[in-house]
């Protein structure tokens, strides 16, 4: 796949969009890295499903506290003002609607917003559902950071999931190595695109139709 | 005097019988009680359920009491552990353990519905998904919300930073987790800890876990005392 945009460059291009003062979850994956894009002195209080609010940057490896990790298991750093807080606590900050975003990962997501993150097949080992179905719908806005397309080419987003849902019509907006796209009440559309792609590329590789940037 | 200590692990786990309901704390590795679901083993409880957020990882704690064929049933959110296939994935595929899938914040809100008395509740997670397949939904303010119930445990196995005589407890960091949620959930709760304090050596605003919901409280030995 040439001319997109290589992991850091996806993740840096939604960090510039998250505004001073939000309350965030990323998820694990991809997602995780947008918390080292962050712009320089604007303040974003990171969340993680295991109890902590203002996780800081991965500690060099002499400083790594084993008590304190994120959702993926890695180990952290508490910023001053983070806290601690148990599970139910944790959930009640998701459910409850208090994330003003979550960002995750997705095998694929739909043009009505239904989005595909936690399982290719039923039959295949142990499923896995961990928090992603609640941070689908509890955060006020889910926002899915992915490549495009997958190893082989296909499309991600698609018109219709082929793979079990997390949840239905929950996603807002989509950042991909090529675009930035808005889930809309009219359909998907393109907000931004990569430097040196243009809209034909992207809806090449997209299964569902795309309407154009709005000018 | 109230005294909930114990001198062993094999004292603080006595009681626990065949086919119970074991809540296990801790996320991955961190804040689970490995010297306590360890000392299931010798404890010779049978047929267990075992409900944790992870289905163990490595060789040690819960996938060892896995792998010594005491668990019959995991509820859990995320059935894997690091690279490679885990001790419970293996037995998983050749059909020795049963799993029961909860998403992860279902899971927290049916302990915590357990420990303070509220049978069920109805969640927006899940809805729409194969999760929500055949059960009861209900449709609240425009919104459809799906039935869950509280899942209580006849046992909880903590890990807590610091506890007393009285079973008031704190907790390290993201060690916190499932752990306070589940020693209200249960009828026996269980605490291994590494500080043992004594009373009022707490202070009273900084007590996650009120000594009411602990039964028992056994000291184990840091990493530093197993090297000494």
């Amino acid at each position: 796949m040439s001319g997109g945009l290589s992991r850091a460059e996806m993740a840096a291009w939604l960090a510039r969009d998250i505004p001073e003062g939000w309350y965030v979850n990323l998820g694990i994956g991809l997602p995780t890295i947008v918390a080292d894009h962050v712009p320089a002195g604007r303040e974003v209080v990171f969340h993680s499903e295991n109890g902590v609010l203002g996780i800081g940057p991965a500690p060099a490896p002499e400083q790594v506290d084993p008590w304190l990790i994120n959702a993926g298991k890695q180990p952290v750093t508490l910023l001053p003002g983070g806290s601690y807080f148990h599970h139910a606590d944790s959930f009640a900050m998701i459910r409850g609607g208090h994330l003003d975003l979550c960002v995750l990962g997705a095998f694929q997501v739909a043009d009505n917003g239904d989005i595909a993150n936690w399982t290719t097949s039923l039959s295949d080992t142990a499923p896995a559902i961990g928090g992603a179905m609640d941070l689908a719908i509890g955060a006020r806005r889910l926002w899915v950071l992915m490549e495009h397309t997958t190893r082989q080419g296909l499309p991600r987003i698609v018109r219709r999931c082929s793979y079990p849902l997390t949840a239905p019509g929950v996603v807002r907006r989509i950042y991909t190595d090529l675009a930035v796209i808005d889930v809309t009440a009219e359909g998907l559309r393109v907000r931004d695109l990569a430097p040196g792609i243009d809209f034909a590329t992207v809806q090449a590789r997209t299964d569902a139709t795309l309407l154009p940037v709005s000018r | 005097m109230i005294d909930k200590t114990v001198h062993s692990v094999a004292e603080a786990l006595d009681g626990i019988a065949d086919g119970a309901v074991v809540l296990l704390g801790g996320f991955g590795a961190v804040g689970q009680a490995n010297a306590l679901v360890e000392g299931l083993i010798a404890q010779g409880a049978r047929d267990l359920t075992i409900v944790a957020n992870n289905a163990g990882a490595g060789k040690i704690g819960l996938a060892r009491l896995l792998a010594a064929g005491r668990v019959r049933r995991v509820v859990c959110s995320f059935p894997r552990g690091g690279a490679g296939a885990s001790v419970f994935e293996e037995l998983y595929k050749a059909g020795k353990v049963e799993l029961e899938i909860v998403p992860q914040g279902t899971l927290a809100e049916r302990l915590r519905a357990a420990g303070a008395g509220i049978p069920a509740f109805y969640t927006p997670t899940g809805v729409g998904t194969v999760i929500a397949e055949g059960r009861e939904t209900r449709e609240i303010g425009g919104r459809t919300y799906l039935l869950e119930y509280a899942l209580p445990g006849d046992a909880a196995l903590i890990e807590a930073w610091q506890a007393d005589r009285w079973g008031n407890l704190t907790y390290r960091a993201s060690g916190r987790n499932f752990n306070p949620v589940m020693a209200t959930a249960a009828r026996l709760t269980i605490v291994q800890t590494t500080h043992l304090v004594e009373l009022g050596v707490l202070a009273p605003e900084a007590i996650v876990t009120p000594g009411i919901f602990v039964d028992r409280v056994v000291r184990v030995a840091t990493p530093a005392d197993a090297q000494a």
